[in-house]
Order: structure tokens, then sequence, then C-alpha cells
């Protein structure tokens, strides 16, 4: 039986009279990889920062390992175990690539020693140990992505989020961030990914949001997803959908 | 971090040998003056130099340090070694007070606010009775003593306590920046979201910046306090002081241990040998010449004079490296 670690029941976010959100709900389990996808405006980044405490969400409630977070301010919901990246990646520009994972792995020990071993361990696995004495304002696009992911691992957390972290990359990059979420996957943790790039989300999902216009139309496993009538709709649009012309 | 201790010995050995090589009272006194500004500079790099925000409101920390160990030795008879301390705490507390509604202004609100603070607690003390307003405090004047930190026939124990008080503050900035809470603030000054995303809790962190930087600035300011032996608050809580603060760490270079030093080296041997030189008619040429370094920095460098030296180290360092291999 799947233990589930976070559950998202009913989350309603408004801006103004602007619906972003309404009532939205899944779960994640431990140990998967649980992808949320839709057309661009479906509120799927909205989604990520009321689950994150960067937004209040109007109604609604986040609960992790049997804990209401709702409405907890993000550094907090950071230390309880789940940390996120940024859409737009933010690497701290005036920083090492060394001292950029280093900020993040300081959040589980004061020793300077400690955090150097934890910093040289994430940089093996993501490939960074070249690069280490890099600023990270010079970094390629790839190599920014690469380090906002290692930094929110260095936190240790036991959920990640990763809002829109292979928008960019060419194939061979893409490769690399699929495998290194598989090899995250086997380590224990669970993904909630955002993501556009459909061939890189089906093979490594467990399971599959879809949102449109702020409501989730759809889930299930990758393979039911391509064959749903309205997933396909949201995205070619009614008038493009075959089927819907047959009938 | 190994490195930069052995630098850090290497520079307040020479410091401390420089007044037994030049004796001339004027030097001594660029000396002392130096000094406390240095160590204003490091306090000041604490909140904008690691932790990115911008505080034009030193003078008010200093202000309050000078303040309290001059009140307590003038109406109490208490020694200014007891008035530093408690000054530090003191000012410690205002920070605290005023980081709470401060902090959650971003950017130049921050700015603002500070100027503000800094501007209120001057009038504050120009019309309080008790501190002799804007009348200010002449301090008693006693026999050279360690105790009552007072000399009249030499400068040399201002200059060591001076020294004294840089050498600690520049040593546990060195330990600020190699910490846990160095890399903490700084990634607060580089990303307010991130930080929050990598569970830190920006507004305790901010504040403890604040805090630490109050505290080293009042230290400066009792010491200012016992070497001029008078004070009043258009002297001490001016935004003059505030401002050189910031020009000489942004021309040192900002957000790195060794940039007060410099610049101070260069803005107070300045600003007193024009003094000196031209008396009241030369006021401000100092801050003149400054303001076109600062601007110069500002196009061109903007790490500062330590960014400059660091650029030609690598350059040289590089030559070398070049060199090697040709030879080989």
């Amino acid at each position: 039986m799947l233990k589930q670690i976070l559950n998202i029941d009913n989350i309603t976010m408004k801006f103004g009279s602007l619906v972003a959100n309404e009532n939205v709900s899944f779960t994640i389990n431990e140990n998967e990889i649980v992808s949320l996808i839709g057309p661009n405006g479906a509120g799927k980044t909205t989604l990520f920062n009321c689950i994150t405490g960067y937004y209040q969400p109007f109604s609604g409630k986040v609960t992790y390992k049997d804990m209401d977070i709702t409405g907890f301010t993000a550094y907090k919901i950071c230390r309880l175990g789940i940390t996120r990246t940024f859409q737009i990646v933010q690497t701290l520009k005036e920083m090492t690539v060394e001292e950029n994972i280093m900020t993040g792995a300081f959040l589980n020990t004061k020793s300077r020693k400690e955090a150097e071993a934890i910093t040289s361990e994430i940089m093996e696995l993501t490939d960074l140990t070249k690069k280490k004495s890099i600023l990270g304002g010079s970094l390629t696009i790839v190599d920014k992505k690469r380090v906002e992911i290692a930094r929110s691992l260095a936190t240790k957390p036991q959920i990640l989020m990763l809002d829109e972290c292979m928008a960019g990359l060419n194939q061979t990059e893409i490769k690399d961030v699929m495998n290194l979420c598989l090899k995250l996957k086997e380590s224990g943790l669970s993904l909630l990914i955002v993501e556009h790039i459909m061939e890189a989300i089906m093979p490594i999902s467990d399971n599959i949001v879809v949102l449109n216009a702020g409501k989730k139309i759809a889930e299930g496993v990758p393979s039911d997803i391509v064959n749903n009538d309205d997933v396909i709709k949201a995205y070619l649009g009614d008038k493009y959908h075959a089927k819907s012309q047959k009938s | 971090m190994v490195k930069n201790k052995k630098t850090l010995i290497i520079i307040i050995a020479v410091l401390a040998a420089l007044p037994l090589i030049f004796k001339s009272d004027s030097f001594h006194n660029i000396m002392v003056l130096l000094l406390i500004y240095a160590t204003l500079g490091e306090a000041w790099n604490i909140i904008t130099g690691f932790a990115g925000q911008i505080s034009f409101g030193h003078a008010a920390f200093f202000g309050i340090g000078a303040y309290t160990s001059s009140v307590l030795f003038y109406r109490f008879d208490i020694s200014p070694w007891v008035g530093m301390v408690l000054g530090g705490i003191f000012a410690a507390m205002v920070a605290l007070i005023i980081s709470y509604p401060t902090f959650r202004l971003k950017g130049s609100y921050f700015a603002i606010a500070t100027l503000a603070v800094a501007e209120i607690i001057k009038q504050l003390f120009v019309s309080w009775k008790f501190v002799e307003g804007a009348t200010g405090i002449s301090l008693p004047i006693v026999d050279d003593s360690w105790l009552c930190m007072e000399f009249h026939t030499t400068k040399l124990p201002y200059i060591y306590i001076a020294l004294g008080l840089f050498a600690i503050v520049i040593f546990v900035c060195n330990y600020i920046e190699n910490s846990k809470t160095g890399f903490y603030l700084k990634a607060i000054r580089e990303s307010h979201e991130v930080a929050e995303s990598i569970g830190i809790n920006t507004t305790n962190y901010k504040t403890l910046a604040m805090v630490i930087s109050a505290f080293i600035s009042a230290f400066a300011g009792s010491l200012y306090a016992q070497y001029v032996l008078y004070i009043d608050p258009f002297m001490i809580f001016t935004l003059d002081i505030s401002i050189k603060i910031v020009l000489l760490t942004v021309l040192g270079g900002i957000g790195n241990i060794y940039g007060p030093l410099i610049g101070a080296s260069i803005l107070i041997p300045l600003s007193e040998i024009t003094r000196v030189q031209l008396g009241g008619t030369g006021r401000g040429i100092d801050l003149m010449i400054f303001g076109l370094l600062v601007i110069l920095v500002a196009c061109y460098q903007p790490k500062g004079i330590i960014g400059l030296v660091n650029k030609v180290a690598k350059k040289f360092k590089k030559e070398g490296e070049g060199n090697v291999e040709a030879n080989s």
C-alpha cells in the first residue's frame, strides 16, 4: 500500500475576481513522481506557490504527513521537507556554484565542514563538481537550472518540487534531467513536476494531474492521460480535436 | 579562511607599527579617526554588504554609543568602558525595535526609512534635557587614565584602543562571512525568494545582521566621544557621518572585509589634510574629491578598489601560469 505524503484538498486561489485555481485536489505518495501539466495560464505555478507558502490559498487545505501546513511561511515549509525551484531560474549570482549549494546545505547543519561534505556529494550527483568555482551569474542556462536543483536538494527535502526545470534545454540535457529525476526517486524522494515537455514527462511520471483554466480536468497514469478527450481538447482546442469532429 | 587570517594578522601588525614609526601628532590623529571609521565601515558592511539592506542611518547607532558612555561618565562617573558595552547593548536594542517595522520595506524604501529614523533620533536628543539637548556634553577632564579612557599627553593609547576594537571587529566579520550566517545573509542579498525557498527565515537573519551592526557601531561611537571629549547631536547624529560610512565602504569594496579599511585610509587622510591645509574655506573639498572617486568606481569597478586589486592579481597569476607553461 502506498503511503500518502502530501495531500492537496480543494485548493482555491483568487486574485481579485480572477480564479486561478478552483477546488484542485490530488495526493502525492511516498517515492512517487507526480506531474502537473496544462496549457499556459492553467494555474500550475499558482498552485505551486500555494503549496510552498508563497501565496495564501483562498480556501482549501494542504496536508503534509498528517500535518495541516496551509498558510505556513515558505521557509517553514522548506524546513519541514518540501523544497521548490523557480520557473524563472534564480541562481545566487555573486556566489560560486559551490557556495550556492552550500547555502542550501546549511539548513541541516551549522558546521561548515558538514555543509561542504553534503555539497560535494550533491555536486557529484548533479555533475557540477568541475564547475564548482564558477560564479552563479556566469553559468549557462542548463547549469543554472542544475545549480537550482542541486541547491534545493542540499536542503535534504522529502518532496522536491520542480517548476519547468526542462524548458529551454536541448534533447541531451533533458535526458540528463530525466535521469536525475529517476535517480532521486530511487533514493526515496517524492517529486512534483510542472512541465510542458510531454516526451520528458510521460516516461518518468507515476501519476499525472492535468489543469485547465484553474480546474483539474484529469488525473491518472500517463497512458490514460494521452487518450483522455478532455486533455486533448484542452491542448488542441475543440475545433481541432479529431475525435469530436468525427462525431 | 586560514589565508585570510594570516593576511589580517599582517595588516594589524603593520597598523600597530605605523604610529611608532611616524610620530607626528597629526598622523596619530588621522590614525585614530581612520580606525574608528574603518570599524564603522565594517559594521555597515554586515547589514549592507552581506545582507544587502542599504542603511543610510548608521549615525544613529554611532550616536547612541557616544551618548550612552558620555552621559554615564558625565552624570554618574561610570567608566566609559562600562558605558561602551551598555551603549552597544542600547544600540542593539534600538536596532531590534527599528528592524521589526522597517524590514517589511524593501529596496530603496528601507534606505529612506533608515534615513528618517536617524533624523528622528537626532531630534529626540536635541530636545532632551537630561542629555543637555542642543548644548551638548563636554566630558569632564581628568588626568590620563586607562580607567576613564582619557589621555592628554599622547594619542598612542587611543590608537591602540581603536586598533584593538578594529581587530576584534574585522575578525568577527571574517568569521561571520565564512559561517552559516554569512552564507544566509548573502543569499538574502542575492534573492529574497530563493532564501525563503531554502528554509531561511529572512526577517530573523536581517534583524540579526542589523543588531550586530548596531552593536559594533555603538562601540566606535563611545570611543569617538572619549577621543574628542565633546559631543552634541548636530555633530554626532549628522547625515555626514552616515554618508561617509557608506562612501568609504563603497569605494573600498562593498561586501568585502578589507573594503572599509581601504576606503577609510583614503577618505580620512584626505579630509583631515584638506581641513588642516585649507581650514574653513576648504570645507567639502574632501567629499568632492571623494565623490569623484566613487563615481569612477561605480562606473568602472562596482566592487570597489578591492575588486580592482583582485582583477590585477588574477591577471598576474594568469600571466605567471602562462610563463610556467611556456617554460616547461
